[in-house]
């Protein structure tokens, strides 16, 4: 008898296409799932149970073991840090991490910089040689250069629609952001054989929508 | 910071209260018991060493050492971990002692932690090293030691990983010659579980297609005997061979000591590379969900300090089990009380005598008139099994007359 797989689903904008891509790959995924409430789903016909979590809670999860598998952001792995195997490049949710400024941005005397990666931001001005003052906000990033809180932000690019409407330019990109699958290190061993299983099932969608993508 | 409050505590360091230790101590000596069955004789080594020595030596890295200056102004680490300090004894103290040393400690360590919780900044260890012998006889005698010491400590479902740090270097030093930045760049990735990133990098190589493919088909060598057979096609290097050879031997002797089922084969497992030498093993138990145990050799530890001999070894994280295994003993039984009057006191001593060297447990006290009734209803109430009390009984040695129950 296989076990059940508990798994760290993210809530909101990944969880659709999670769910498309477990279902292409042949596993019973109900309809309901995110409209409902409840946070933890038992899913018997899949024999999984799915932990519905806030995206950037999802390593944490995995990596204490209340969760033996997750679906999360490449943006959030890197801010996280967390010990976890980094098993697929799930290829949904693409987009990108960014330096975003006003078109007019020249280095000023303060160099602050807003996001809600301050890890990311930390390590990648470090990189480039720059020492800067990181402000940790919790969203609408995209308002701290306009009403000069800071004067460059990071943040997470998908369309680029949002930088457009309020007048910001993308001016570097720092990595680009898929959905990875993810797996707990003691999970890893004792459920070996369904984390193996669900790797090759979903390994075998990503082949096939890389081939109609190769092929339109 | 604000100052901290009366009943806090450093982060990462933990209280054990009475229930804890029991069942701490209890796993400590059930573990050294089985070690001992085992030849492997009991070491203690000091809390502080030399940062210069045995900090160096370690394999935590220098920003996770907790540092201290001695009144000299030489600075001292906390020690993290036990390989290190047993490399030194056995290098110097226990120089003219015939070989294969075989020694076992349990011990706590310490690691400065940066991280939030789950990351313990002081813990225990309960572990053995085998030292002098190069064989994989002695490679699979650790691990079956440890799977008898997990057993040991009450853990029933458990699964170890086996890896040899010597087939991904000859692999590597195969696939990327005189490219030694590429090598260590696809070693990081294992190292840090990053599949995904390992096969990026695999790609950025400039490999052609059947190099890469060897390159990526490391991740899925996983299972038994078999993956040793799988993995020789991959390299031709003499070193990945060799180091195949041997990690085969070591499961043929696991096969013979009975206990191979628990074992997997995992040619990606890496441990830390600057550290290990061969050999690399990780130890799981179901419900726990950080690796209970972990090992492995390393060659080059004791040429450290000037004695150029083998040695292999694991450590058990001792209090991530505790959190772990149930208590099989939770009918433990209870004290009996024995009250007593002062000119009865020596009847009542030796009673409680008597019952101690029996092997039970007894508590005297001096009776005190209104406590009388407290006693009989609250302590003694465990007779009743209504509010579970204190005691398993009260023994009364007052007034002039004869103890009663």
């Amino acid at each position: 008898m296989a076990e059940v797989l508990k798994v760290a689903m993210p809530k909101g904008r990944i969880y659709k296409k999670a769910a498309q891509l477990f279902r292409e790959a042949g596993i019973f995924i109900p309809d309901d799932v995110d409209d409902s409430r409840r946070l933890v789903i038992p899913i018997p016909e899949a024999n999984m149970e799915f932990i519905m979590a806030k995206p950037v809670d999802v390593p944490t999860y995995v990596e204490y073991g209340v969760a033996d598998i997750g679906i999360v952001g490449k943006d959030v792995l890197l801010e996280e840090n967390r010990d976890v195997y980094e098993l697929l490049d799930l290829g949904i949710a693409r987009c990108r991490m960014s330096v975003i400024a006003l078109p007019d941005w020249q280095p000023g005397i303060h160099l602050r910089v807003a996001t809600k990666y301050p890890n990311v931001a930390t390590r990648y001005f470090r990189e480039q040689g720059e020492q800067v003052e990181v402000i940790k906000l919790n969203g609408s990033i995209e308002l701290a250069p306009l009403i000069g809180l800071a004067d460059r932000i990071v943040d997470m690019v998908e369309t680029g629609q949002t930088l457009k409407d309020n007048g910001l330019v993308e001016r570097e990109s720092i990595f680009g952001i898929t959905s990875r699958l993810i797996a707990n290190r003691v999970s890893y061993r004792m459920k070996n054989d369904e984390i193996q299983q669900l790797c090759s099932q979903l390994e075998k969608v990503m082949a096939g929508n890389g081939e109609i993508l190769s092929n339109s | 910071m604000s100052k901290p409050k009366g009943f806090e505590k450093p982060v990462g360091v933990r209280d054990y209260l009475p229930r804890a230790t029991k069942r701490l101590r209890r796993i400590e000596h059930s573990v050294l018991d089985c070690m001992s069955r085992w030849g492997y004789e009991p070491i203690k080594t000091p809390t502080i060493e030399y940062y210069d020595t045995v900090g160096i030596a370690s394999s935590t890295s220098d920003r996770k050492l907790f540092k201290l200056l001695n009144n000299r102004g030489q600075t001292l680490v906390l020690r993290s971990d036990m390989t290190a300090p047993i490399a030194r004894a056995a290098s110097s103290l226990l120089r003219d002692e015939p070989l294969p040393l075989r020694l076992s400690y349990h011990a706590n360590v310490f690691r400065a932690i940066e991280e939030e919780a789950g990351r313990e900044a002081e813990f225990f260890q309960t572990g053995v090293e085998l030292i002098g012998d190069r064989s994989p006889e002695a490679d699979a005698e650790v691990v079956a030691l440890a799977i008898a010491s997990l057993q040991a400590a009450g853990v029933k479902t458990f699964k170890f990983a086996l890896g040899h740090v010597g087939f991904l270097n000859g692999l590597f030093a195969e696939a990327l010659p005189d490219r030694l930045e590429d090598q260590l760049a696809l070693k990081e990735r294992l190292l840090h579980r990053d599949y995904v990133g390992f096969r990026e990098a695999a790609e950025a190589l400039g490999l052609n297609r059947e190099q890469q493919e060897e390159l990526e088909g490391i991740l899925r060598l996983r299972g038994g005997r078999e993956v040793c057979q799988l993995a020789a096609g991959l390299s031709r290097h003499p070193l990945a061979l060799e180091s195949l050879r041997h990690l085969c031997s070591v499961w043929e002797a696991l096969d013979d000591y009975g206990v191979s089922e628990h074992v997997l084969i995992d040619l990606t497992m890496i441990g830390d590379f600057s550290y290990y030498t061969g050999m690399v093993f990780e130890g799981y138990a179901a419900e726990l969900g950080f690796p209970v145990c972990s090992g492995g050799r390393y060659d080059n530890l004791l040429r450290q300090f000037g004695r150029d001999i083998p040695a292999t070894g694991f450590a058990l994280k001792t209090n991530r089990i505790l959190d772990g295994v149930e208590d099989p003993e939770s009918e433990e039984e209870l004290p009996v009380l024995i009250v007593y009057d002062t000119n009865r006191r020596a009847e009542a001593l030796a009673e409680a005598g008597r019952l101690r060297a029996e092997g039970r447990t007894a508590v005297t006290r001096l009776s005190a008139e209104r406590e009388e009734s407290a006693i009989s209803t609250q302590e003694a109430a465990n007779a009743d099994g209504e509010q579970g009390g204190r005691y398993s009984r009260v023994l009364r040695f007052t007034g002039e007359n004869q103890s009663v129950k």
